[in-house]
């Protein structure tokens, strides 16, 4: 991870506590959190059938999905319920906020391949 | 085997023979009935008129129940002639029926004053299943109703009336209402819940003719004085019909005369219910006839051994909010009388005492403990020790309250006969849990209902794993049942999501109560609440509903479903420049654009020019209607105008769950609104105004609230039940489950017919909430935050 490469995302103050938004960047979609301490990014969609995460409810360090409401943990990426949805995943990105900007991590080859 | 004849088709006389297949040996049985129904609960009558009970709904036995047991049911024969020698009955039809064995179960017929008139149009009995439909019939809105009769029946007969619109007056005999059951004092009261209901009385005055020219006009009294009226009840009370018994040779007084096990002076023809008389008493209500029943049966069946040897009258009546409950001698000959009384609350209590026994009770306006003086009554329990307890029951230190002093005989429900110890047994025995197993398992609160409380009690103290639906927390992050939690909310002035998760939650709250949060927090505060957006579900962020593919649906509002040209060009248009993939009618009289982006939502409203309809959320969907009286060649009412100016008054604002509404112009029913949340259904001369209809995974009649004679009246009674409900239901409760879970009645009593101040303050919450209350869509022009609605692209690019 440390390979990756930090990309500006936006200013904080574009994504309320506790809420998530659709972020693109580059060509890649991905889903932002803002859990009021800090920041943290996930693919966008849900590992069930796809639904965005970006508009689900957070609770605690998790996201609800809209759709049918499997539960995602934003930290490690991982389904806890329902429980046989447990074992999947989405990927997660690093975030930091330096100066009032959110900045994503993109991994070193993603971020190659995004450019290229 | 023996033929038994049944005459009568009634409660007695099919409990009685319910009781008669249990034992041995069995007979060929022949039951008739001079109505042209299966067997129903003549107390529940009362409540079919008051609109809170179908037909359908007070049926005991219906035609399987007959069949089963093959029995040979002969409705709508009423048999004229007993033959005791030949041993034959004969029918109205003409037909004779041999017997070996018969059973009068004729029951009373209503007793007809000397008044003048009586045969006109317009004059009705209370006493049938076809008198009750024929009176609903008659009743509308606006049309004077007269009452003979301030007895038990009469009074409930008013009260049914005045719900169907009626403005009702009792005329009444005697100086007192109720004076079988209730002395002077206790009359007083009733006298004084009756006013406040809104029913007219008129004591101490004789009827003496029925006026008008063929159909009623109105009534002459003893005063002289002359009452206008559409339609006369007479419930001047009942006469035990004994006219076979008398041909048929039997013993007869007043009723026909039977000893402790109940025989009659003959030995192959048995009497049962009302038109028995036994130790010089004749019962008009239910428990006693099935006390008798279920001597006879065992009688009959060669069982004899049971006696009977009486029963403490007891009456209870059924309007609700008008507590009035009596039992035993309250004379006050030879006795001590023990009262409370309580003008500001309307309570009056009188028991007598006779020997340091209870020897009767008069309860008005509180009747909570009508089961401890039952149960003293019927076992003539020594009450020297209770002395200090005997109008209040003493503090108990055991939850199961009332019902923890009870004894294992006592009734816990007085229709069926059903003991504490039977349903004890039940729970124990057939692992009953819930209240609809117990139903299920022993009848008990399957009649009149009064005992479900006292059941519930029961259950709780009993019952290994009692479910308690109406007490479920709202989830783990909040453990308070929402009514609780309203009060706190309310009590702590809490006005954000996040607050009341940091108080009394977890902190963290979830999908489950923070929507359910937001409901309630802009309900309290009328809307003057931290609106918190991440506490709701996206369709509320965003203001429309998410699809399976993360697209969202627009529905406009187009009130009362009637549009424009000009409107439907716009829709096209709209659909045309953002390549909508499906334009849909829904079932609501609306249209509905499917697959529109997130971020196009703001553009498509704006072109769009139209309000918010609503569809996404849990709030006021739409007002479906029919032409009414603006086309229709049918309509009589002009529902078209009624339901946009209803959905006007209701839209913008949040509820428990989705409320739909519709309102039709004549009885026809083309917008369904007999399966909506509100309902206004016009009549000729007025509305009836439903609630608590449901067409989706569960189809339920809606129950009528109350019957009005202008829409003005409608829209308040819709006012009045809707903001009733957003403030009392649970989240995610639809009306169905609301009204089902209070019952119609506390519904209609803490709204149509709540105390003046009452519906004031529910209707000035209602205007408060909707002044604060505006169209989603005009986010669209003015949003949250910058990126309510876009994706956010990355202020730096991605590059090599």
């Amino acid at each position: 991870m440390s390979e990756g490469r930090w990309i500006r995302v936006t200013v904080v103050e574009n994504i309320p506590p506790r809420e998530g938004r659709a972020v693109l960047v580059g060509g890649q979609e991905l889903a932002l959190f803002n859990l009021g301490d800090r920041f943290l990014a996930t693919d966008p969609n849900c590992p069930h059938q796809g639904g965005p995460l970006c508009d689900g409810i957070v609770t605690g360090t998790s996201v609800v999905c809209p759709l049918h409401a499997w539960k995602v943990d934003l930290e490690s990426g991982e389904v806890t319920r329902p429980t046989h949805g447990r074992g999947h995943c989405v990927g997660t990105y690093a975030t930091k906020v330096e100066d009032g900007v959110v900045s994503v991590q993109l991994p070193a080859e993603r971020a190659k391949k995004e450019a290229a | 085997m023996k033929r038994l004849v049944v005459v009568g088709n009634g409660m007695a006389g099919m409990n009685c023979l319910e009781q008669i297949l249990k034992h041995q040996p069995r007979f060929i049985v022949t039951v008739f009935g001079d109505e042209t129904h299966v067997n129903y609960n003549r107390i529940m009558l009362s409540s079919v008129l008051a609109g809170e009970k179908a037909a359908d709904d007070i049926v005991i036995n219906g035609r399987e129940w007959y069949e089963q047991h093959g029995i040979d049911l002969r409705v709508g024969v009423r048999i004229v002639d007993v033959d005791a020698t030949a041993k034959t009955v004969t029918g109205n039809d003409g037909s004779v029926t041999p017997y070996d064995v018969l059973l009068l179960a004729t029951g009373s017929n209503a007793f007809m004053p000397p008044i003048q008139g009586l045969d006109k149009d317009g004059v009705f009995a209370f006493r049938t299943l076809d008198d009750t439909r024929a009176l609903i019939e008659r009743s509308a809105p606006g049309r004077k109703a007269i009452v003979i009769g301030g007895g038990l029946l009469g009074l409930e007969a008013a009260r049914g009336l005045q719900v169907q619109g009626c403005d009702v007056t009792v005329v009444h005999l005697m100086s007192t209402l109720m004076e079988r059951q209730l002395d002077p004092d206790g009359g007083q009261y009733l006298l004084g819940k009756m006013e406040d209901l809104g029913v007219k009385v008129m004591l101490g005055r004789t009827t003496t003719a029925i006026l008008g020219n063929g159909h009623v006009e109105g009534v002459a009294l003893s005063d002289d004085g002359v009452l206008e009226a559409d339609l006369v009840v007479v419930a001047a009370g009942i006469r035990p019909n004994v006219e076979l018994a008398v041909k048929a040779g039997l013993a007869v007084n007043r009723g026909v005369l039977v000893n402790d096990y109940m025989e009659t002076s003959s030995d192959d023809i048995f009497a049962v219910g009302e038109c028995v008389e036994h130790r010089g008493v004749c019962y008009g209500l239910v428990a006693p006839l099935y006390d008798q029943a279920k001597v006879l049966a065992a009688t009959m069946t060669g069982n004899k051994g049971p006696t009977y040897t009486g029963t403490v009258p007891a009456a209870k009546l059924k309007i609700m909010g008008v507590d009035v409950f009596s039992a035993g001698d309250w004379s006050e000959q030879n006795a001590e009388p023990v009262r409370f009384e309580d003008r500001a609350l309307g309570i009056y209590k009188k028991l007598t005492v006779r020997d340091g026994k209870l020897a009767g009770v008069i309860l008005v306006g509180d009747t909570g403990d009508s089961h401890r003086y039952m149960d003293w009554l019927r076992t003539d329990a020594d009450i020297s020790e209770q002395r200090r307890y005997l109008l209040f029951p003493p503090p108990s230190a055991d939850a199961g309250g009332e019902v923890a002093s009870m004894s294992d005989g006592a009734t816990i429900c007085g229709c069926i006969g059903v003991t504490k110890g039977t349903i004890i047994q039940a729970i124990h025995e057939k692992g009953v849990n819930t209240m609809s197993q117990l139903k299920e398992c022993t009848r008990a609160s399957t009649s009149c209902g009064s005992c479900t409380s006292l059941c519930q009690d029961l259950l709780r103290a009993v019952a290994p794993e009692f479910e308690d639906e109406v007490k479920k927390v709202i989830c783990a992050c909040l453990p308070f049942a929402e009514d609780k939690l309203r009060d706190i909310l309310r009590s702590q002035r809490l006005k954000s999501v996040q607050e009341v998760l940091e108080i009394y939650g977890n902190g963290i709250g979830c999908e489950v109560c923070k929507p359910a949060l937001s409901y309630m927090l802009d309900m309290l505060w009328c809307g003057d609440h931290d609106e918190d957006r991440s506490a709701r579900f996206i369709n509320d962020r965003v203001h429309a509903n998410i699809q399976k593919d993360g697209t969202f649906s627009v529905i406009p509002r187009i009130r009362g479903g009637v549009t424009s040209p000009d409107e439907l060009r716009r829709i096209a248009d709209v659909a045309d420049k953002y390549q909508v993939p499906m334009v849909k009618i829904t079932g609501s009289q609306r249209i509905d654009l499917l697959g529109v982006k997130k971020a196009d939502l703001p553009a498509v409203w704006a072109d769009l020019g139209m309000p918010s309809g609503q569809a996404y959320t849990k709030g006021v969907r739409m007002v479906k209607t029919c032409v009414g009286t603006e086309f229709c060649r049918f309509g009589v009412q002009d529902s078209t105008n009624a339901g946009v100016e209803m959905e006007r008054r209701f839209e913008q604002l949040f509820t428990p769950h989705k409320v739909k509404m519709a309102t039709v112009g004549c009885p026809r029913n083309c917008a369904e609104a007999t399966v909506k949340d509100i309902g206004l259904v016009g009549q000729e001369n007025g509305w009836q105004v439903v609630v608590g209809g449901a067409a989706g995974k569960s189809v339920r009649k809606a129950d009528l609230l109350i019957t009005v004679e202008t829409t003005e009246q409608a829209l308040e009674a819709s006012e009045l039940f809707f903001q009733y409900y957003r403030e009392n239901a649970n989240y995610l409760e639809r009306t169905y489950d609301f009204v089902e879970r209070l019952g119609i009645e506390k519904v209609r009593k803490e709204t149509v017919y709540a105390p003046e101040a009452v519906r004031h303050a529910l209707l000035d919450r209602l205007t408060k909430s909707k002044s604060r209350a505006t169209d989603a869509w005009l986010e669209g022009q003015t949003p949250k935050t910058a990126t309510q609605f876009v994706p956010i692209r990355a202020m730096e690019t991605v590059d090599a």
